[in-house]
């Protein structure tokens, strides 16, 4: 293997792992504010990705497409946060699984009702396709470049958001304790809401984003959400900075495990039986990272008790 | 759940209204809901435009979800409550490999729309069973022999499940030349930069890849915008109508072996396309052309013997006498197809991207574990 190439993957590696960052923050902070499990958080993405097909096949331009997404994942997560969410946060763990799950399903079908069965089509714009020659011949596609630059800005917004402004203050008081927050005076409800639209709006964002390189269809949301999940457990329950961290190094561990397993069996079996054992171990290698990175901290990287 | 229930209820209504009591009652089970959906649609749709008006078949519809347990329970309802006498409908291996052993081997006829798993053409093949669509080897073994000669060093990429290993094992089978590098990805996998770089990187000079649904239109985007200029081909599953609107012009040019066209000159094909394309407003593809097939071939039987006389209503089915809209039908002893298998490439017509047909691949093609089966 040469050095572009195992550049390139990292690069590739970087970019997925920016993208789960996207769904898992929403996830983690959703879960280390609320309480709450949400299992439908792959639909949100799922709405996504179905609003920014939508407006770019109505509209052509992908940037309203983008737009789109934000607002209709943002729209969705506040009706189901007003609608069903709310009056599942005094409830155990069970239920909330137990109702967030009948919503995955409501929204698979709702969606399917109104846009079909058949993927939907939805293409990166014309100036960012094909590819870009990155510094020593690495021809890299443009698009995949923006995706990691776009994560990596919003990463640093949430950071600013949480760290440094009043509703950030408010987000991390309510993690810590929330009957605390709410005698002070801070309408938690209100602040329940907007967590979880800011979450949903970062879900939507990823799934147009994604979209525009994988296919747009129902049932797009589930995959990536048990990544996320694992992405936040290595991470750390509640942490953004975790998720990041979490998502860098499943991002990483997919895409190199991958394609370095098969090749370093081949030194030590045939070909064709190193091909077959080293991708059914590289499909396994980030439930062993969890594993292992829970066997040294069972609270996750940067998770508290 | 309910409202599945309630629409199955209702096909069953709109459908058997007019069935006579000496009728065949057929339990199709097939996937509506989930990722898969549309395979299944297809196939329902084709399969009831073929029996539009007949009033000896009922049609009862059952949604598997594409899960292989929900498979399971609906087919023992349909056999046990629904009492049919001729299951079909299902699209999956895995889940045709639960449920058309337990319905064979209870007396019931099963025609397969779609799927033909390897170990039901050969050892494990069935009077009953009687698979209207191929053998999973079928379509890549037929682009081997097209592609050998011209292709040159070939890069094999499929899902690492047991389809994806059948179809690469039928172009290995039968393709003349070199292999470049042969990658299995996870099943449901959606990003695969990692495998492009390594194609980039290799010095395969064309892909053959096998990835059907979803998975064929994230490769085909990212390939595309990849900058990696190899020919892709690869067998039909992933340049079938239903999927090329999603992936644009990204797919244009790539070539894929089937068994039909749209575009197919044989009688009765054209006005399938007409019929399928005025009663649901989109273009069939190869599994709305099998769900049709299967219709056909069922109204065939049904007209020719009672089902009540299986000796007689087998017989009537291993004849095949319909009109396929592939042309060319028959059944080889294992009651596997024998048919012409052809190559195709996607083309860009106005606005709409679609297949025509450039050759034929394989002429009376059948598969090679009949040899194994005692039938």
């Amino acid at each position: 293997m040469t050095t572009l190439l195992l550049i390139e993957q990292v690069l590739n590696g970087l970019q997925s792992g920016i993208m789960l960052f996207l769904m898992a923050a929403g996830l983690t902070l959703i879960f280390g504010v609320m309480g709450l499990i949400n299992l439908a958080h792959g639909s949100l993405y799922m709405i996504g990705a179905f609003a920014a097909a939508a407006v770019a096949a109505a509209t052509g331009s992908f940037l309203l497409a983008l737009i789109a997404s934000l607002v209709a994942a943002a729209a969705a997560g506040v009706v189901i946060e007003v609608g069903v969410i709310r009056r599942l946060y005094d409830r155990d763990h069970l239920d909330q699984v137990l109702a967030t799950f009948a919503l995955i399903l409501i929204l698979s079908e709702g969606t399917r009702w109104l846009f079909g069965s058949f993927p939907l089509y939805l293409d990166v714009p014309a100036a960012l396709a094909g590819p870009v020659t990155l510094p020593g011949g690495i021809a890299y596609p443009a698009y995949r470049l923006v995706i990691i630059l776009v994560g990596l800005v919003l990463a640093v917004g949430l950071f600013l958001l949480i760290g440094r402004t009043r509703i950030g203050i408010q987000i991390r008081a309510g993690e810590a304790d929330r009957e605390m927050i709410a005698a002070l005076g801070v309408n938690i409800s209100r602040l329940y809401t907007l967590v979880f639209a800011l979450g949903a709006a970062l879900a939507g964002l990823a799934g147009a984003l994604v979209g525009a390189i994988q296919s747009v269809q129902v049932g797009m949301g589930e995959p990536v959400l048990i990544l996320a999940f694992v992405v936040i457990v290595i991470g750390g329950i509640g942490s953004i900075k975790g998720a990041l961290v979490g998502a860098l190094l499943v991002g990483l561990t997919d895409t190199l495990g991958g394609v370095l397993l098969p090749l370093a069996l081949s030194g030590i079996m045939d070909a064709s039986s190193a091909t077959t054992v080293g991708s059914a171990l590289a499909s396994m290698l980030i439930y062993v990272l969890m594993a292992v990175v829970l066997i040294f901290r069972p609270t996750g990287l940067y998770g508290t008790a | 759940m309910t409202f599945k229930q309630l629409l199955a209820a209702t096909c069953v209504v709109a459908l058997g209204a007019g069935a006579q009591a000496d009728g065949v009652k057929v339990g199709m089970i097939t996937t509506l809901s989930g990722g898969g959906a549309g395979l299944g649609i297809d196939v329902r749709d084709g399969f009831m435009l073929a029996v539009r008006g007949n009033d000896d078949i009922e049609l009862v519809i059952e949604d598997d979800q594409r899960k292989p347990d929900i498979a399971v329970q609906l087919a023992d309802k349909m056999i046990q409550s629904e009492k049919v006498d001729v299951m079909t409908g299902i699209i999956w291996s895995n889940l045709a490999m639960a449920v058309v052993p337990a319905a064979t081997a209870q007396g019931k006829f099963y025609l397969s729309p779609n799927a033909g798993p390897s170990a039901l053409a050969g050892k494990g093949c069935h009077e009953n069973y009687f698979n209207v669509s191929w053998q999973n080897d079928a379509f890549s073994e037929a682009a081997g022999t097209a592609l050998s000669g011209e292709a040159g060093k070939v890069f094999l990429m499929a899902p690492n499940y047991p389809a994806g290993q059948d179809i690469m094992a039928g172009f290995k089978r039968t393709y003349e030349g070199e292999i470049a590098a042969e990658v299995y990805t996870k099943l449901g996998q959606t990003d695969y930069a990692a495998e492009i770089a390594q194609m980039r990187a290799s010095d395969a000079d064309q892909i053959y890849f096998f990835l059907p649904g979803g998975m064929g239109i994230s490769f085909m985007k990212q390939y595309a915008g990849s900058g990696v200029d190899k020919p892709v081909s690869g067998p039909a599953f992933s340049f079938d109508q239903g999927i090329l609107g999603a992936i644009g012009d990204a797919a244009v040019g790539a070539k894929n072996t089937a068994h039909w066209s749209k575009d197919l000159d044989v009688p009765g094909n054209a006005e399938f396309v007409d019929a399928f394309q005025a009663e649901y407003g989109r273009l069939p593809s190869i599994y709305a052309a099998q769900g049709f097939d299967t219709g056909l071939l069922l109204a065939s039987a049904v007209a020719k013997a009672d089902v009540d006389d299986a000796d007689a209503f087998r017989a009537a089915l291993k004849e095949a006498e319909f009109q396929s809209v592939r042309g060319k039908f028959s059944f080889a002893d294992n009651h596997h197809p024998v048919q012409d298998i052809y190559m195709r490439e996607v083309i860009k017509e106005g606005d709409l991207v679609t297949n025509r047909i450039v050759g034929t691949a394989a002429t009376d093609h059948s598969d090679p574990y009949g040899a194994d089966c005692k039938l």
